[in-house]
């Protein structure tokens, strides 16, 4: 018997919770996430403000909520970029080699070899601030790690008999690329994108945390905790809930990735 | 080894001129120049002709390049926008505070995550590893910020055993060290569980070879065998790892700086990035890449001098 996967277990209910969480508050929030309220200023956690409310009577579920929302939404538009355009120039530099190759990944690797948080706070500076311009930075910084995982696969199977075989067959090779190997780089995609995601996650909150990231009328977990510091000894609940969050979507999609690495035999 | 050292030095150095070269290009294509930015609105056409002479605004690209590197490796990096400061002058009093935070948070990632990956990997599914595998699981989630907040709330106000005021070196070295061990706890934290994580695989990785079974055979204990054979092994991809974690521990410093306001290069770097005072951040990014991809060049050569086994490949 196949021994239980507790990593993809675990994982996989906190990420659902998480998701539920998420797109709930997509839809609705208990109340307006920016309505100050006179009445509830400086609430502690209670059944009408489940998370409490800040110095000004903002609800803190409802803005976390809503902050969720948009640091899912910022982190999965940044995997789309980064994956989407690291798998085409990985796949191809993995599959056809030469100068080229050689030349990309050099690139690759000077721009990976620097944290991707300071690169895109520098690519914000120039560009200023704005949930748009998170994505376009940080999914192209993303390129490189995505581009050096695929290529990887890519030069792994190159040589295959399938591979060769489909060849000798007079397949083309765009369709040996994405429809004959593709298949078989799943599951180390998908612990890449596990991975990515978290780094999203982390880099759009690090980068709202330091309010050089969505601009301050948007909202973010980051630019919460950013907020909730001034008053952290005197309402420690405007900082805990939304940091719980973080940590609770890195925490889930962590665990999945592990659990797909653990599954599929892929060396982290 | 010299030749093979002396073509990672070639490739030292293109890769720092490549990351000058994109630092130049990147802030040369921003609209617009600084001309507006230092002289005001109400500068006069005349003013405005010579501030682009004075800064050699007029030359081509790549002449300006030429000369911006020449001086910047002279030391000299510019005149900052905002100030009436050169650069030099604006960021120099900064570095130290930064630097001290991520030396402290490398040796802090070295004792504890060194002595936690070999007690787990001691006794693979055991208690302990099992409690050391949902600790490191749960620490690697957390962003090194939280994770400052959560130790200033912790230590700060809980236990009190620090005063959450930034203490500078003047005021004694002893209690500024005590204070900055705290961010960078935070910085250390997060990167110990994922090198706790890694150890422990690669010992174990180790632990199933032929020469750990013959070094049993011959008479080894488990914990000489895991002394004497598997951790000077085990240790080569850890010391890869942890070269490559050098930029996310700076990167992490300057982050945690904010949350413990410790002033350091973070501080600069984001006031700088909304002043929008470009030649501050173009230089900072270009020593943050250079001390970046030295120590990687650093790590490259240790890499070499414990695993014999590269020269031959």
């Amino acid at each position: 018997m196949r021994q239980k996967n507790w990593y993809l277990t675990i994982g996989t209910i906190l990420t659902a919770c998480m998701l539920a969480f998420t797109v709930l508050g997509l839809f609705w929030t208990p109340y307006a996430p920016s309505a100050m309220s006179a009445a509830a200023r400086s609430a502690p956690p209670s059944p009408a403000h489940l998370f409490g409310c800040d110095a000004y009577g903002r609800d803190i579920f409802s803005r976390t909520l809503e902050g969720a929302g948009s640091t899912l939404t910022i982190a999965l538009a940044v995997l789309a970029v980064g994956a989407a355009c690291g798998l085409a120039v990985g796949a191809l530099c993995g599959y056809y080699g030469g100068p080229a190759d050689a030349l990309i990944m050099r690139l690759c690797d000077a721009v990976a070899a620097f944290p991707s948080v300071l690169l895109a706070l520098v690519v914000l500076a120039l560009t200023g601030p704005g949930k748009y311009n998170v994505i376009g930075a940080l999914g192209v910084l993303f390129i490189p790690s995505f581009a050096r995982l695929v290529r990887g696969e890519y030069l792994k199977y190159r040589e295959r008999d399938f591979v060769r075989s489909a060849r000798l067959m007079g397949v083309g090779s765009l369709r040996i690329i994405f429809v004959h190997i593709l298949p078989n780089i799943w599951p180390t995609l998908l612990s890449g994108l596990a991975i990515g995601f978290n780094n999203a996650v982390l880099a759009e909150a690090s980068m709202s945390y330091l309010g050089i990231g969505v601009t301050p009328t948007e909202p973010s977990l980051g630019y919460m905790l950013k907020d909730a510091q001034g008053s952290l000894f005197t309402l420690p609940w405007c900082t805990a809930f939304p940091a719980a969050v973080v940590i609770l979507l890195i925490l889930g999609v962590g665990l999945v990735g592990e659990g797909i690495r653990e599954r599929m035999g892929v060396a982290s | 080894m010299g030749k093979a050292v002396l073509k990672r030095l070639g490739l030292l150095l293109g890769t720092l001129l490549l990351v000058s070269a994109l630092a130049f290009a990147a802030f040369s294509v921003i609209p617009g120049d600084p001309t507006g930015a230092v002289l005001g609105m109400e500068a006069t056409d005349e003013q405005i002709a010579a501030f682009r002479a004075q800064q050699g605004l007029d030359l081509p690209v790549w002449q300006r390049y030429l000369s911006w590197l020449a001086a910047f490796l002279g030391g000299d990096f510019g005149q900052s926008y905002k100030y009436d400061m050169t650069v030099a002058q604006l960021v120099a009093p900064k570095v130290g505070a930064t630097l001290t935070l991520a030396a402290i948070a490398f040796v802090l990632i070295l004792l504890i995550s060194l002595p936690l990956g070999l007690t787990a990997a001691r006794r693979p599914g055991g208690l302990v590893d099992r409690a050391v595998t949902v600790l490191t699981q749960i620490t690697m989630s957390v962003p090194n910020f939280v994770m400052g907040i959560g130790l200033m709330y912790l230590f700060a106000l809980v236990l009190r055993w620090f005063q959450p005021e930034y203490i500078p070196p003047e005021q004694g070295l002893w209690p500024h060290l005590r204070f900055m061990a705290f961010p960078a706890l935070a910085v250390a934290l997060p990167k110990s569980a994922m090198t706790v994580k890694l150890l422990r695989g690669s010992i174990l990785g180790e632990l199933g070879q032929d020469y750990i079974r013959t070094a049993y055979s011959k008479g080894n204990s488990r914990g000489s065998a895991l002394r004497r054979h598997v951790l000077r092994n085990a240790m080569i991809p850890v010391v890869t790892f942890l070269a490559m974690a050098i930029g996310d521990i700076m990167a992490g410093s300057i982050v945690v700086e904010q949350v413990f306001g410790v002033p350091g290069l973070g501080r600069v770097l984001i006031s700088s990035i909304n002043n929008r005072d470009y030649p501050v951040v173009q230089a900072i990014v270009v020593l943050l890449a250079a001390a970046v991809v030295g120590c990687n060049f650093l790590a490259d050569l240790l890499y070499r001098a414990m695993d014999p086994r590269i020269e031959r490949t």
